[in-house]
């Protein structure tokens, strides 16, 4: 299957019938979410009200964590085999994840401040997130560094794969340290510390956050495709 | 092995006769050095507390600064492609200049850490694992440099580009090379720091050069 969309218009064909499904559901799946996360779920004993940013904080990191594993994943295929999308996916998915990472860089100050009394703290995991940051900005500005598309992409896969070693720092730096951001109650090896009328929205969140990064990585797809012909036509007619 | 010999041979002699900016490194290490005692204030107790930080920070940057022709002028007049076609593998090529930089660049910043460490009168003690530190941390700065270098090479407007690429890579080096120090300084062991670094050296002696002669490779194309 893989071999199957080597060839671009293949792809582009199944983005057109994909992408209407998709933004349908993720506006759906978005306003599940914040229906149940924002009104109908329960209030923390301890946090009051403003444990509802967790329906925000939560999904948008584990997106920028599996949008950049996604990153590498592609960014290897893209070295290793030449496929030809895997390196525009590459490059069309570092923007998401990077947005991603700022969501969760804000909306955790915004949580830090009335609970944990600061802005930022340089903890073990806000440390490394921040550090996620910069491998995608790097990324993203060594992918548009060269005039020619397939070097950049050829380029900043190397770097991604070199800084893959960050995810599982960010990962397992809550359980290493023991600083100021909370331990996982979720993705560990016992049962979910969370109680199922939290949980739920929770997952629902993440499922709109990923059909959100689906659909917004179709689009850039598509469009970086574009940009491709466009060049092409543009050599072209030079000729 | 004769070959990577002669190549780092032919890079010192070249920065020693002043084609590459060795000299000018050690003055913007101390240069740089003062600056921060401008900015932070004569506070010696200040000073003494931010000391280690002061000269990993500044080693750091003093290194990026001479990365950045590393590759050009091999680039630039073809030599690069002949290295290419040549029967040397490329990894042998990348472990050279590696090698060559930490000679030239690394070796400074070791000469010049107990100097600056003078400047901001850390303690006696601090001496040695500051050393051993700065020993085993260097050549790391220079392999993971030459990773950088090689991938932002050929590129427009480059500018600030290699060092955001590579200042995230830097940062476990620049943790563990600092906790060395400090550590000394509140009288803990620091020795399983010093063996972090070592681990981190031999993981980018035998990683580094390889993704280099990859980048590299696309750098000829």
């Amino acid at each position: 299957m893989i071999n199957y969309f080597s060839n671009p218009n293949r792809f582009l064909k199944l983005t057109e019938k994909l992408l209407p499904w998709l933004v349908g559901l993720t506006i759906l799946f978005f306003l599940v979410g914040v229906y149940f996360g924002l009104l109908y779920s329960p209030a923390d004993y301890q946090q009051g009200e403003t444990v509802r940013i967790m329906y925000v904080h939560v999904p948008a990191a584990w997106l920028a964590l599996s949008c950049y594993a996604f990153m590498a994943a592609m960014g290897a295929l893209s070295l290793t085999y030449k496929h030809p999308l895997a390196g525009i996916a590459a490059r069309s998915a570092a923007p998401i994840g990077a947005g991603f990472t700022v969501i969760v860089i804000i909306t955790g100050s915004l949580w830090g401040k009335p609970i944990w009394g600061t802005w930022w703290v340089w903890d073990a995991r806000l440390s490394s997130v921040l550090v996620l940051f910069f491998l995608y900005l790097g990324h993203i500005a060594l992918s548009h560094a060269f005039e020619n598309p397939l070097r950049g992409i050829r380029a900043s896969a190397i770097l991604a794969l070199v800084g893959l070693v960050n995810i599982p720092i960010i990962k397992f730096s809550v359980d290493w340290w023991n600083t100021l951001h909370q331990p996982a109650s979720l993705t560990r090896f016992d049962a979910p510390a969370i109680d199922p009328s939290m949980l739920i929205p929770l997952i629902i969140m993440a499922l709109a956050f990923f059909l959100y990064f689906l659909t917004i990585l179709l689009v850039r797809i598509k469009s970086e495709l574009t940009s491709q012909k466009i060049r092409a036509i543009n050599i072209k007619m030079i000729k | 092995m004769n070959r990577i010999g002669l190549l780092i041979i032919k890079d010192v002699k070249l920065a020693l006769q002043g084609a590459s900016d060795t000299g000018m490194t050690f003055v913007f290490l101390l240069l740089a050095c003062t600056l921060f005692q401008f900015s932070i204030g004569p506070d010696q107790t200040l000073l003494i507390k931010v000391g280690g930080g002061v000269i990993w920070v500044v080693a750091l940057l003093a290194t990026i600064l001479s990365l950045e022709r590393l590759f050009i002028t091999d680039f630039e007049d073809g030599t690069l492609e002949q290295y290419f076609l040549s029967p040397m593998s490329l990894v042998f090529f990348a472990l050279a200049k590696a090698i060559s930089h930490w000679l030239t660049t690394g070796l400074l910043v070791i000469i010049s850490a107990p100097i600056i460490a003078l400047l901001y009168s850390l303690p006696n003690e601090v001496f040695l694992p500051l050393f051993l530190s700065m020993v085993i941390g260097t050549p790391i700065l220079s392999l993971i440099g030459t990773l950088g270098a090689a991938l932002t090479l050929g590129a427009k407007r480059s500018g600030v580009l290699m060092p955001l690429i590579i200042l995230p890579l830097y940062i476990p080096v620049l943790i563990f090379g600092t906790l060395v120090i400090y550590n000394v300084m509140y009288g803990h062991n620091y020795n399983s720091f010093l063996i972090v670094l070592i681990g981190l050296l031999l993981l980018s002696l035998a990683l580094a050069p390889w993704a280099t002669a990859c980048a590299l490779r696309q750098a000829i194309e």
